[in-house]
């Protein structure tokens, strides 16, 4: 038997209590908007930054930095894609115009889109892309070879220490 | 559902229904344990395959794929069918009669999670059998691993964790719900026994923390087969990502194993040192304390993943943290035995051990926390002989301590106590002599989750593997003394096997009745049988 002066259980109790698993499920998905939040605050994960104008930094032009730029493509991605030049030393504050080459190995119409990654982490959070074929998708007629261009600037505020940056691109196939 | 539905019982029924359609938390209890014990012995199988392969180097007996499958289902087993079964299998037995109540407060959906689990557990399993084979990836099953390298029987280790989490969230809801609604009315939070009440917060880690591991594996699903791209870069997920979120629910689990066995260890100190426990409240506030920080520290497993020095440095002092309130237990513990007259039977020699080998555990793991020192021990076997100090030599030497601790009390009869210290003895060295190499191997840079390695690990490897089969073997021995006890073990000649027992649990008749308290106990007996002076 079941004594009457003990507790009984309210409804809202029960709400309560399921409703934190329900919650923490939900809290899951959440942190994938969040992760993305923090990685554009931090540079972390490589997240590089975005400038919409030219404007005028602070030079010093005794202080160079090394950038080295990478490229690779997904397996299964028919594309030769590598830079035009392996690196550039530049300074900080200065914009630079480079650019990556890629060709379609097939007679079929390819459709694919590269993601940028900066290295090291610190490094991320001042590297700032004016123009990138990285914020479009790239679509390549058969066998056609396209130039796209890249237009950055470090921002002088980063790290006095770094001095070498690398840049890297994965290109993968987008479903066209 | 109401507590009113259940006002009349009619006793256990007969043969394999009594068992199906259980409803006591005991025979619910009885099941759970029992599960655990086969699963730990498919997952020890498990392990000494691959002790077995590196008893040698070079491949001897299986190809590398086959080897990572043992591995992660060893992981895997261990982790959700073997440790945390056992623990809610005690948590059914005793919550009820520690804080004076009839039963559980929710008996059906206490079936539905049990039964639950056989299932998930045959499914898991089941991988085996599959073209491609089961799972390779490793227990934490790493994103692209785990989603676009991974064979097709990932679906079915996908469904398989789902059926666990919703085993273990209906489980920590009824734990909940028992203790704050149908603890007696004249007990108080603070007269609760420990047991209690790290079982009261181990299940608000499990509604928080499992949910999460339910949504990363949902994310691993949509990913494998309906087109999302949460973990795959290609499409603008982040692999990374996924280390963040399984990490989230995986730092809260390792808490989760191990809370309960550290109240079992403060049941088991003060009865065989004949003390009151020292410091009840400090023990309450410090299980709390490492509950919540456990939240706060989950990237400490993913220092090589190239994180900003700031998180690196956050994480590594919030991890240094934990330190403290596991000190304090550890304090604690040592102190109430200080001038007891203390004992030696089989419990408290587990819990000594315990108290030794967790310890041990516990330090390598605070020199896993450094940073910078990670870097160099990160995925080496310094990271296994570290966990498998806790796991092993922590949460199930204390799932044992608490099975030889109250059997006597659950069935009325004494287990055979010369057997079991030649069984304790046996597993003590065994598992020091398999655990305690792979600390020299580690350090020596020898990486884990490998089938083959090189020479110079030799030696070390031989005798770890020798000291797994011993160690395997003595779970032979542990079956037979829990079974001889049941069958032929002399009747206990008091309420109190152990005379300087305290607790409500005690105070029932032996065996254990059906149904635990059917009125509820007074002030007076409560505080007559607390934890606290």
């Amino acid at each position: 038997m079941v004594d009457m002066e003990r507790k009984k259980i309210t409804k809202g109790f029960w709400i309560k209590l399921v409703s934190v698993p329900i919650l923490m499920f939900f809290f899951a998905y959440a942190m994938v908007p969040i992760y993305d939040v923090f990685c554009e605050i931090t540079g972390f994960s490589g997240t590089t930054g975005r400038v919409e104008k030219e404007r005028q930094y602070e030079l010093n032009e005794e202080r160079i930095v090394e950038v080295s730029f990478f490229a690779s493509t997904m397996p299964g991605f028919p594309v030769q894609f590598g830079p035009k030049v392996n690196s550039m030393e530049v300074v900080p504050g200065k914009f630079y115009t480079t650019s990556y080459i890629a060709k379609n190995t097939t007679d079929q119409i390819v459709v694919g889109q590269a993601i940028p990654s900066v290295a090291p982490t610190n490094a991320a959070l001042y590297f700032k892309k004016l123009e990138c074929f990285c914020f479009n998708r790239q679509e390549f007629k058969p066998n056609e070879e396209l130039e796209m261009v890249l237009r950055f600037v470090i921002e002088p505020e980063m790290d006095e220490e770094i001095r070498d940056v690398s840049l890297s691109y994965n290109f993968y196939k987008l479903d066209s | 559902m109401n507590t009113a539905a259940h006002d009349d019982h009619h006793g256990p029924e007969k043969g394999l229904l009594r068992w199906i359609k259980a409803t006591n938390h005991k025979d619910i209890g009885t099941l759970y344990l029992w599960f655990a014990f086969a699963m730990l012995i498919v997952g020890g199988a498990l392990a000494m395959g691959i002790r077995a392969e590196l008893l040698h180097p070079g491949l001897q007996l299986m190809n590398p794929h086959f080897f990572n499958q043992l591995t992660t289902m060893h992981g895997l087993i261990m982790v959700f069918g073997a440790i945390m079964p056992a623990m809610v299998g005690l948590a059914n037995w005793l919550i009820p009669t520690m804080v004076g109540a009839p039963d559980m407060a929710l008996p059906r959906l206490n079936n539905w999670s049990f039964w639950v689990l056989p299932f998930a557990a045959l499914i898991l399993v089941s991988t085996f059998f599959m073209e491609g084979g089961a799972p390779a990836f490793g227990w934490t099953f790493y994103a692209p691993l785990s989603t676009a390298f991974a064979p097709d029987s990932t679906d079915f280790f996908i469904f398989a964790v789902h059926l666990l989490g919703f085993s273990s969230i209906m489980g920590a809801i009824n734990i909940i719900a028992t203790v704050l609604n149908m603890r007696a009315p004249e007990m108080r939070l603070m007269d609760m026994p420990l047991f209690v009440w790290t079982w009261l917060i181990t299940s608000f880690l499990l509604i928080g923390a499992m949910p999460v591991l339910a949504g990363v594996v949902t994310m691993m699903l949509t990913d494998r087969n309906f087109g999302t791209a949460f973990f795959d870069a290609t499409g603008g997920g982040d692999p990374v990502m996924f280390q963040h979120i399984f990490w989230f629910f995986g730092h809260p689990e390792v808490y989760i194993m191990i809370l309960p066995a550290f109240g079992i260890i403060s049941h088991i100190l003060p009865t065989f040192s004949r003390k009151p426990l020292f410091g009840y409240s400090s023990m309450v506030y410090a299980t709390a304390s490492i509950a919540f920080l456990s939240y706060i520290v989950w990237a400490h497993h993913m220092y090589a993943t190239g994180m900003p020095v700031a998180a690196e440095l956050y994480f590594m002092y919030a991890t240094m943290l934990i330190a403290v309130p596991t000190g304090v237990k550890v304090f604690n513990w040592v102190a109430t035995m200080w001038k007891g007259s203390l004992t030696f039977e089989a419990p408290m020699l587990w819990a000594l051990s315990f108290l030794f080998l967790f310890t041990i555990g516990g330090f390598s793991g605070l020199m896993l926390g450094i940073a910078p020192a990670d870097i160099q021990y990160h995925d080496t076997y310094f990271v296994v002989a570290h966990f498998h100090y806790v796991l092993v030599t922590g949460s199930l030497w204390a799932i044992i301590a608490a099975t030889l601790y109250w059997l006597p009390k659950w069935v009325g009869k004494m287990y055979n106590e010369k057997l079991a210290k030649i069984h304790f003895w046996w597993a003590m060295i065994s598992v020091n002599v398999l655990f305690f190499p792979q600390h020299f191997l580690g350090l020596a840079g020898m990486p884990r989750r490998i089938p083959d390695y090189a020479l110079q690990f030799s030696d070390f490897n031989w005798i770890s593997s020798i000291g797994a089969f011993a160690f395997g073997l003595s779970f032979i021995l542990f079956a037979y003394i829990v079974v001889d006890c049941i069958r032929n073990g002399s009747p206990t000649n008091s309420e109190r096997p152990w005379y300087s027992a305290k607790g409500l649990e005690w105070t029932l008749s032996s065996p254990i009745p059906y149904h635990s308290f059917n009125t509820p106990p007074s002030r007076a007996q409560i505080l007559e049988e607390s934890q606290h002076s």
